[in-house]
């Protein structure tokens, strides 16, 4: 057991499931030569050379149709992008082609493939560097999603991800990279579909993920102040997402909040809702509460930023609103 | 009767232009010859199927092109992959593809060669390495520079063939692929079948630069245009092409000239093509062109020619009457392909889907 940030962990996935199978490739933007925008792919191009990790151009549409092409013929490529945000210049490939490839090839052309990147927000980058990804991919059936909240997760779900034969969505988070935690040694695997109860309390639960489960965690510690546990839930497979796991969770404490870093219309909290609100409607207590980003682009201005993205306070505000506490 | 007059529309004409001698074998002219029938009788069954509504959504067919796919394909080795557009069963049949899993797919039947789940634009084969038929314009050229990658990465000495339409020029993929091929010098052959217009549009009024063999310069590969409707000249200028790029392991741009005596589509009409102008390319047909070189050879009499066209239609007609008796996909097939692994909580359970408590 070694204490490692997110990027080295994610870092030695990458390591160790190349080393395991010579078919995993990575390709994308800086990541060989620069060692990687964020550093998650630092020292792979020195220890397997240029064959394995490859640099691209700026050109997301071509280098993820590649990906999509060498899969079809057996490869097992990991594609990097800088940035999700970029992922969009691509989507026709993700979508049209590696998420539909098996289903309308009749099952002849399976993709193993794992985009992989940062989601979500960077610090005070505006705009268009701050989309966040879960809900429009996993809108689509033939993609996995998955998004990792600390480094022993990263590292048990990317080797999960790069050993599924279907095409999996891999959201990292910028300012999760240098997040620190205890991760095992060894070959770890974190099955797609399971999630995980980082917290356990009886009071409320508490769903979130990637960036947000840092926040959750937060908000816990000062509601144990209170007195009050609440069980924090994180699904790590947003698409499959662990429903039994869900279910178990709502049935002990009869009240759901829902953190997610997306836009609250059609955000992936809807989704979950609707799922307990149709299978565990008897078991719910109050409303569930959704947490999410308020419903603009992301601003550059400090203070507008802050008050667009999902805070500490927002979730005490939730938890209290559905515990009917003031 | 709709069915037969388009039907007399496309069928061989015996009056085209004898061009000079081909050149090719006795044998090789003859097989293609039955290739290229093959395609046209097969298309023409399609369109005759879906006047009877027993084909539906989009159908393109290939009839016009068949000297590109017929010629090019020749060269094709095992280890080598092929992907197109949305205008996929020519190529398909070309490669050696089943007529009657070609048919079931268009009629939508589990027997089909995407077992009915990807219809006529999606024509698929794992065994000739044809990496499908694609509907968006340009959404095939990744999968195609993936895989001449693969080649590379394996080292196995297989090339890509990757095939467009004019349409396709203008889109930003061409031109990504094109630049990482050149780069990673991948062994790719981006064959561009020219047939003048995407849907309804001249490409002269959508393409800046109509001269798409000139396009390669931009990326220092070289670009060889080619005279598609005939098929001794793809056949022979493609040997050429496929061995270059196959041992030197860099990619290239072929223009293709062809002509599509159809519509776009089953649906579209052709009304902004002047009649003289789709007759002058029909003069061409070079399924005529083949039986008039036979012929003028006596290496065939016209019974024989006959006889051969007889023969192809029945196996056309098999691929009909076996599409027509094979079942509809099972209600198992909705579900099933989405994915290959089997994940836990991976079930439709595990979401709301109204629709299919009932179905």
């Amino acid at each position: 057991m070694a204490v490692l940030d997110m990027r080295d962990a994610l870092n030695l996935a990458l390591k160790e499931e190349m080393t395991r199978d010579e078919k995993v490739f990575i390709v994308g933007e800086e990541v060989a030569e620069y060692n990687g925008a964020y550093k998650v792919t630092k020292g792979l191009l020195d220890h397997f050379g240029p064959k394995r990790v490859m640099d691209t151009p700026i050109s997301e549409s071509g280098f993820a149709g590649l990906g999509v092409g060498a899969a079809m013929m057996g490869l097992r490529p990991v594609v990097e992008f800088m940035s999700f945000n970029f992922s969009l210049v691509a989507i026709d490939q993700i979508i049209s082609n590696a998420a539909k490839m098996y289903y309308m090839s009749g099952g002849l052309f399976n993709i193993p493939i794992v985009f992989r990147g940062p989601n979500g927000a960077g610090p005070r980058v505006s705009s268009q560097h701050s989309h966040n990804m879960e809900s429009v991919y996993a809108h689509f059936p033939g993609l996995h999603v998955m998004s990792p909240s600390n480094p022993a997760d990263a590292k048990g779900m990317l080797k999960a991800a790069i050993r599924c034969n279907d095409p999996v969505i891999f959201l990292e988070n910028e300012l999760n990279y240098s997040l620190k935690g205890e991760v095992p040694d060894g070959d770890i695997i974190v099955p797609i579909g399971k999630g995980n109860i980082v917290r356990a309390g009886d009071k409320v639960t508490i769903i979130a993920w990637s960036r947000m489960m840092s926040l959750a965690k937060l908000a816990a510690e000062e509601l144990a102040k209170d007195g009050v546990e609440v069980e924090l839930l994180d699904p790590r497979s947003l698409k499959p997402l662990d429903m039994p796991l869900i279910a178990e969770s709502v049935k002990k404490t009869g009240r759901v909040v829902i953190v997610e870093e997306g836009h609250v219309f059609c955000g992936l909290g809807a989704q979950i809702a609707d799922n307990i609100y149709t299978q565990l409607f008897d078991y719910l207590d109050s409303p569930i509460v959704r947490v999410a980003q308020s419903e603009n682009p992301m601003p550059y201005a400090a203070n507008l930023e802050a008050a667009t993205m999902p805070s500490v306070a927002n979730i005490i505000k939730a938890v209290n609103q559905v515990s009917y506490r003031n | 009767l709709a069915t037969d007059k388009a039907t007399d529309k496309a069928t061989v004409k015996t009056s085209s232009k004898s061009e000079k001698p081909s050149g090719l074998s006795r044998e090789k002219l003859t097989a293609m010859l039955e290739k290229m029938m093959l395609i046209r009788y097969f298309e023409e069954a399609s369109i005759k199927a879906y006047q009877q509504k027993k084909i539906a959504g989009f159908l393109h067919t290939y009839i016009g092109h068949e000297a590109v796919g017929v010629g090019m394909l020749e060269h094709k080795l095992p280890q080598d992959s092929v992907v197109t557009t949305y205008r996929c069963h020519g190529l398909y049949l070309a490669l050696g593809g089943s007529p009657r899993e070609g048919m079931a797919e268009l009629f939508g039947k589990v027997t089909g060669c995407a077992r009915g789940k990807g219809g006529s634009m999606h024509f698929f084969s794992k065994e000739l390495n044809y990496l499908g038929g694609h509907g968006i314009v340009g959404g095939q050229f990744g999968v195609g520079i993936g895989a001449a990658f693969k080649s590379n990465y394996n080292e196995d000495n297989a090339v890509s063939f990757i095939c467009f339409g004019d349409g396709a020029t203008p889109q930003g993929t061409f031109h990504e692929c094109l630049n990482l091929a050149a780069l990673w010098d991948l062994p790719a052959i981006f064959v561009c079948e020219d047939n003048q217009y995407g849907m309804g549009t001249a490409n002269k009024r959508a393409i800046a630069n109509t001269d798409i063999a000139s396009k390669a310069a931009a990326y220092g590969v070289k670009g060889y245009t080619i005279d598609g409707m005939n098929l001794a000249e793809v056949h022979e200028v493609m040997r050429h092409v496929v061995h270059e790029t196959r041992t030197k392991r860099r990619p290239c741009v072929v223009h293709m000239k062809t002509y599509r005596f159809f519509g776009h589509s089953v649906s579209d009409a052709g009304l902004y093509r002047s009649k003289e102008e789709v007759d002058s390319y029909k003069e061409q047909d070079p399924i005529g062109v083949a039986i008039n070189e036979l012929i003028a050879n006596k290496w065939m009499s016209e019974e024989e020619v006959k006889a051969l066209q007889k023969s192809i239609k029945a196996r056309v007609q098999d691929a009909v009457d076996f599409a027509d008796e094979s079942p509809e996909p099972p209600l198992e097939e909705l579900t099933r392909h989405v994915y290959k692994d089997e994940v836990e909580n991976l079930t439709v359970a595990n979401l709301t889907l109204a629709n299919t408590e009932n179905a």
